[in-house]
């Protein structure tokens, strides 16, 4: 079994954010880079408890600079087997999932694996892109994951419930929580990092069909009005009359 | 400008976001929608009163199959020469919407959450990033646009019209995914995404037997009942329920949250609220800087306070 495993980096989530730039760009002054959880603790672990259980390789792909590095050794040292950056700024989504479906395409995964956002940009395309343009189907929110030879059993978030799915290999899917624990790497695993592959290669050629032009931030809420804890009837008076929700 | 609207249709009805998606439409331009089921004419005429001039259904496709509804969605880009393609960031919106643009070779704008801006020949969409910590404004470089919608970003339009309906078969071929269950929940609470009135607990409640005044709460406004992540990951509440960064995100008019500090993660799924109001026995618990209501009290006495006061001002108001 070969899986690839989708990869980016996120700020932490405590990470303060602010813009430089004329807020054109993320201040990544003094901010932690951690792999971005849902890609992490969902898609990766789930692939590495499915080849330890049936054997196979998982492989981590990144589009990115080598600042993406550390990021990419943390998902050796929980345990995928190598790693491939795919050398170049992630220009938009379509250009992430136009990398990472050209390289899959020439070497054949069963199953790619992506969280189901980053919790930067929250964009939630990346996957259905790669599925669209590998012409394979895409189960978004997969919540449960089994294999049983090439028939993939998978429940995934739907509004208002879940569920639950047949589909046949080789397929693509958005991970989101339920799918497995958080593994945190030891130190076998960190010593290991250090010489497994990461392969660099060079950027396929593609378009930048979208690009931020800014950032702005939320207006910053006036002060909190206090509601005495024996007086509810004050607290449903404001939120009919004054905040008008109920 | 020509727009296209998908609208996911379940057990024969058009789901609320698909609806608002809609109304969004009718904000940029001649909104055709696109959807799919056994929904009755009557109820897809109905569609005008949001914003619709004309509904295409097709009859043959009955649940969601992101490579079917992609290819009707293209299919009917096609036939409708729209510009804009719409749809709700839900679910089946973030299933189907990248995979249509990618089809289309069209840019992608997901978490949208106004209109674009096309002053100076541009067309810039203002988005949720950063899980609502801030917004991007993006530009989308390319002839086609598809957009997700962010429900509740935005009044829903209503007047008086009514769409016309049209049969619309194109060939979908079969997707590769089958469904094979579908658990949906019981009750006539809306969803979480979709909720208007949430009311959230955490650790305050100190154990899973007391969310009965949570739920009585909730019960008494119509409310959906949402948690805090430890709480779900102790198993107190469901992960369905879960709301913050690593759960969903939700912006419902009204976010009551009794017994939740408030760290970063949780409000970052829940700060597009429009009013939050947080109840906890901690005067300095960091949600009340976030919040647009508090009350400092212990969460046992303040709930049904608030359950009492809520079904004595129903009583009033009928």
């Amino acid at each position: 079994m070969k899986l690839l495993v989708c990869i980016s980096k996120a700020p932490d989530t405590t990470a303060k954010i602010a813009f430089t730039d004329g807020n054109t760009k993320f201040d990544e002054n003094g901010v932690q880079f951690i792999v971005n959880p849902y890609d992490e603790w969902y898609a990766l672990v789930r692939a590495l408890e499915l080849t330890e259980a049936n054997g196979g390789t998982v492989t981590t792909i990144t589009v990115g600079t080598n600042s993406d590095d550390p990021t990419i050794r943390k998902a050796l040292a929980i345990g995928a087997t190598d790693a491939v950056r795919i050398d170049a700024v992630p220009k938009d989504a379509y250009y992430v999932a136009n990398q990472i479906a050209s390289y899959a395409k020439i070497h054949g995964y069963d199953i790619v694996m992506t969280g189901k956002e980053t919790i930067n940009y929250n964009g939630a395309q990346v996957g259905a892109m790669i599925a669209e343009i590998l012409d394979q189907p895409f189960v978004s929110l997969a919540t449960k994951l089994d294999l049983q030879e090439n028939t993939a059993t998978l429940e995934r978030d739907v509004s208002g419930g879940v569920e639950i799915v047949e589909v046949s290999t080789p397929f693509v899917l958005s991970a989101a929580k339920g799918m497995s624990e958080q593994r945190i790497p030891n130190m076998r695993g960190i010593m290991a990092a250090r010489t497994k592959p990461l392969q660099v290669i060079e950027p396929v050629a593609s378009e930048e069909l979208t690009s931020v032009v800014s950032y702005s931030m939320p207006d910053s809420k006036a002060a909190c009005k206090y509601v005495d804890a024996e007086n509810a009837e004050e607290l449903i008076h404001l939120l009919h009359t004054e905040a008008k929700v109920i | 400008m020509s727009v296209l609207v998908f609208v996911e249709s379940k057990n024969g009805k058009a789901v609320k976001a698909g609806l608002e998606a809609i109304s969004y439409g009718k904000r940029i331009g001649d909104t055709t929608v696109i959807t799919f089921g056994s929904a009755s004419t009557e109820d897809l005429a109905a569609m005008g009163k949001y914003g619709a001039a004309k509904v295409l259904v097709c009859r043959s496709i009955n649940e969601v199959n992101d490579q079917q509804l992609t290819k009707l969605i293209a299919a009917a880009v096609d036939d409708t020469n729209a510009e804009t393609i719409v749809l709700a960031q839900d679910p089946t919106g973030k299933a189907i919407g990248p995979r249509v643009a990618a089809r289309l070779g069209a840019g992608h704008v997901s978490s949208a959450v106004d209109i674009p801006d096309t002053s100076n020949n541009g067309f810039v969409v203002k988005t949720n990033v950063f899980s609502g910590k801030a917004f991007a404004h993006v530009a989308v470089n390319t002839a086609k646009k598809v957009i997700a919608y962010t429900p509740n970003s935005l009044p829903v339009n209503s007047e008086e019209s009514t769409a016309e309906v049209m049969e619309f078969s194109p060939d979908v071929n079969t997707g590769g995914i089958t469904v094979k269950e579908r658990k949906l929940q019981e009750g006539s609470v809306a969803p979480l995404p979709e909720a208007e009135l949430v009311v959230s607990a955490g650790r305050g409640l100190k154990g899973p037997e007391n969310w009965g005044i949570v739920e009585d709460l909730a019960n008494s406004l119509g409310a959906t009942t949402a948690c805090s992540r430890p709480v779900a990951d102790i198993g107190w509440r469901p992960h369905h329920e879960h709301v913050g960064q690593t759960g969903i995100a939700i912006r419902p008019n009204l976010y009551i949250a009794a017994g939740i500090s408030g760290a970063i993660q949780h409000l970052a799924g829940v700060n597009g609220s429009k009013t939050i109001v947080v109840i906890n026995t901690d005067p300095e618990a960091p949600f009340f800087k976030a919040a647009d209501y508090g009350i400092i009290g212990d969460a046992f006495e303040v709930l049904p306070k608030l359950t009492e006061a809520i079904k004595k001002f129903k009583a009033s108001n009928n």
